[in-house]
């Protein structure tokens, strides 16, 4: 057998190369397996549930919100509101929500004739959905606003160009313009408290516990228990945006 | 109290029953100035595509005019939206990190698109006298002829070929642009109408239709801005002929009625297209009955019953329509009547934008619009009747100039 320096050079080389590959390549893994193995899901996804039999229309979740997350006080603008309903013995329904219901429910409803019976009222506090398809993200045309792996929607300060298209796309009102920051502002869960540990603003205001905030993915969370059990609704489902802020106690008058 | 005069919208919303809190009429008169200013582009570029693609002779000049028209349209359409910008220094950004899942994202690439093909087509069908100038101001003494005799070199770009066989080429790339062109702008405009037509929770605007609707109505404006453009300009030329003797005899002639004639029924075709979706749209709506009509209807029939049925449709549609189609049309007859188009179509603009805000999305209360009119700050001028005015009033600034270059309101017999 005869071999050449060329012959034995090339036979070397490749060896080596041959040798040099781990078997391991040659492993074919599964699309599970792959899944696992570059796993960018979070294992939380925030959602929050509000009891609104037991909201008395306080407003010091609101007060709260503003205080924590800087929103001007007397700007008529605001993350987070309570809104009243007054249905009355006429079959008219009475909604309103001064200054959000920050300082509370202190007057009546000017428009309710106090000579007719009132047959049901309630608070409904109303917040960011988060929602797990949200329009705001979709027709933002930078990019700014975007939902993080755990299921908040926040929006970048410094590249949003307020066009205000989020603003018209979002069918539960919650955004608007930061007076001062001149960009689209909105609830944001208190993103930078719940990610430390600690409860939103306005959950840990709340004295009537009407208001919490949990992880969904975690089946011992007392609010994931409550929406898995219990009976609870969510607003506008018609817009398919799978919004995840559950109600108790929803009424067919809550717009 | 002057903290809440900073908040966007909250100076020109009334609130009427329950609106959320943070509900104000967000999208203002900028945003009305927008859609109508794309319109006029894209219109103005269709009437000038019809000659130049389907060869319709009679309006030759007419098309000459408009299609400079349009690029003098063109950038006046982004004007608004950097009005309406709360951050209008990051108006770039749409350009650099676009979201493709937002209609507004791809506007710059469309645009530019748009920008491209009616600048590459005026070149083609100015190329021969860009050259023809060029050389005729070479030896010409004095600063003005030196001045654009540079302006026309640069605007030839080297090419100084007008031979016969050249000049047919440029010909052929004038149709081929023109006729890429007529898509494009359509898609520009319905595009507008896509940005509006898409938002679900907007119940007045979602629609299929808006698209169509906004081309429609768009052609039929910009083919009245053109007319009325060329009429007045024709008719002014006219006036001061007439006053002095070295006039033309082109001069002389004014505005012809065949060739204005001729281009209101393309106006009368394309106003009954539009008129028939609007109709059926609101036809839809109505028999449909979903859970938003209520409140729609209360709007429609109700409070901007006069915006709509009164002063869009009777006074916008109604009145020209009727104007246009009686006998022995004469200029002046078509003059009112296209004041009225473009009305019509700016309170067609106006209706879905502010009308689709005239409700609040809890359908439990209204909100009303007050167009500031003096202002008392820099965002009640931009966003206000001054700021609306300025954009209006920039594209016949920028013909003037653009006029001065490419001189389209000369006879080409």
């Amino acid at each position: 057998m005869s071999c050449s320096r060329r012959n034995f050079l090339k036979t070397a080389l490749s060896g080596s190369i041959a040798a040099s590959l781990p078997l391991s390549m040659f492993k074919f893994l599964s699309p599970a397996q792959v899944q696992a193995a570059t796993k960018t899901e979070s294992d939380t996804r925030w959602g929050f549930l509000v009891d609104t039999t037991k909201c008395v229309g306080c407003g010091f979740c609101v007060k709260a919100c503003k205080k924590e997350n800087e929103v001007p006080y007397d700007a008529p603008i605001t993350r987070t509101w309570v809104e009243r309903y007054v249905v009355t013995k006429d079959g008219k329904t009475h909604i309103d929500s001064p200054k959000g219901g920050r300082d509370g429910f202190v007057a009546r409803h000017e428009d309710v004739d106090p000579n007719v019976e009132i047959t049901k009222a309630f608070f409904v506090p109303k917040l960011c959905n988060q929602c797990e398809n949200p329009a705001c993200v979709q027709v933002c045309p930078v990019g700014a606003t975007f939902q993080t792996s755990d299921g908040v929607v926040l929006i970048d300060r410094s590249w949003c160009i307020g066009c205000g298209y989020c603003v018209m796309a979002c069918p539960y009102g919650v955004r608007f313009f930061h007076p001062e920051l001149k960009v689209a502002e909105k609830c944001t869960f208190c993103y930078h408290r719940i990610t430390k540990g600690m409860k939103t603003a306005c959950v840990q205001a709340c004295p009537f516990g009407a208001r919490q905030v949990g992880n969904l993915k975690d089946p011992d969370d007392p609010v994931t228990k409550t929406i898995m059990t219990e009976r609870v609704a969510v607003l506008k489902d018609e817009y398919g945006t799978k919004p995840q802020v559950f109600y108790i106690g929803l009424d067919t008058n809550v717009r | 109290m002057t903290e809440q005069l900073f908040v966007h919208g909250a100076e020109w919303t009334v609130k009427e029953l329950f609106c959320y809190p943070n509900e104000f009429i967000y999208w203002s008169i900028q945003i009305v100035m927008y859609p109508y200013m794309t319109g006029l582009v894209a219109g103005a570029f269709v009437l000038s595509s019809l000659y130049h693609v389907f060869g319709q002779d009679d309006i030759k000049d007419m098309a000459r005019f408009s299609l400079v028209f349009s690029l003098a349209l063109l950038p006046v359409a982004t004007m608004p939206l950097l009005m309406h910008l709360q951050q209008p220094l990051r108006a770039l950004e749409p350009l650099f990190t676009p979201h493709f899942t937002s209609a507004i994202a791809a506007f710059g690439i469309v645009f530019s698109t748009y920008a491209v093909i009616v600048l590459s087509e005026i070149w083609f069908v100015y190329r021969k006298f860009f050259v023809e100038q060029a050389l005729e101001l070479k030896d010409k003494p004095g600063f003005k002829n030196a001045f654009f005799c540079r302006i026309y070199r640069v605007l030839t770009i080297g090419a100084y070929d007008i031979s016969d066989e050249a000049v047919a080429k440029d010909h052929r790339a004038v149709k081929i642009l023109a006729g890429i062109g007529i898509p494009v702008a359509c898609f520009l405009h319905g595009y507008a109408g896509f940005i509006f037509g898409s938002v679900k929770a907007n119940a007045l605007w979602m629609s299929p239709l808006m698209p169509v609707i906004f081309i429609m109505s768009a052609i039929v404006s910009g083919i009245a801005l053109c007319m009325l453009t060329y009429i007045i300009i024709m008719e002014w030329q006219k006036f001061w002929a007439g006053r002095k003797s070295s006039a033309t005899a082109n001069e002389i002639a004014g505005a012809e009625v065949d060739m204005i004639t001729k281009t209101s029924k393309y106006l009368i075709g394309f106003l009954i297209a539009a008129i028939t979706l609007e109709m059926l749209d609101l036809i839809f709506r109505g028999y449909t009955a979903m859970k938003s009509w209520d409140i729609l209807r209360s709007v429609m029939y109700g409070k901007d019953f006069m915006n709509i049925f009164v002063l869009q449709y009777g006074m916008g549609n109604l009145v020209p329509f009727i104007l246009l189609l009686m006998p022995r049309l004469t200029i002046r007859r078509t003059f009112v009547a296209l004041c009225l188009v473009l009305f019509g179509v700016f309170m067609m603009r106006w209706n879905v934008v502010i009308g689709g805000q005239a409700f609040s999305l809890s359908f439990a209360g209204y909100m009303h619009y007050h167009l500031p009119i003096i202002p008392h700050n820099l965002e009640t001028f931009k966003e206000g009747l001054f700021g609306a005015l300025t954009v209006a009033a920039t594209p016949f600034v920028l013909f003037w100039a653009i006029n001065k270059v490419v001189p389209s309101l000369k006879s080409t017999n």
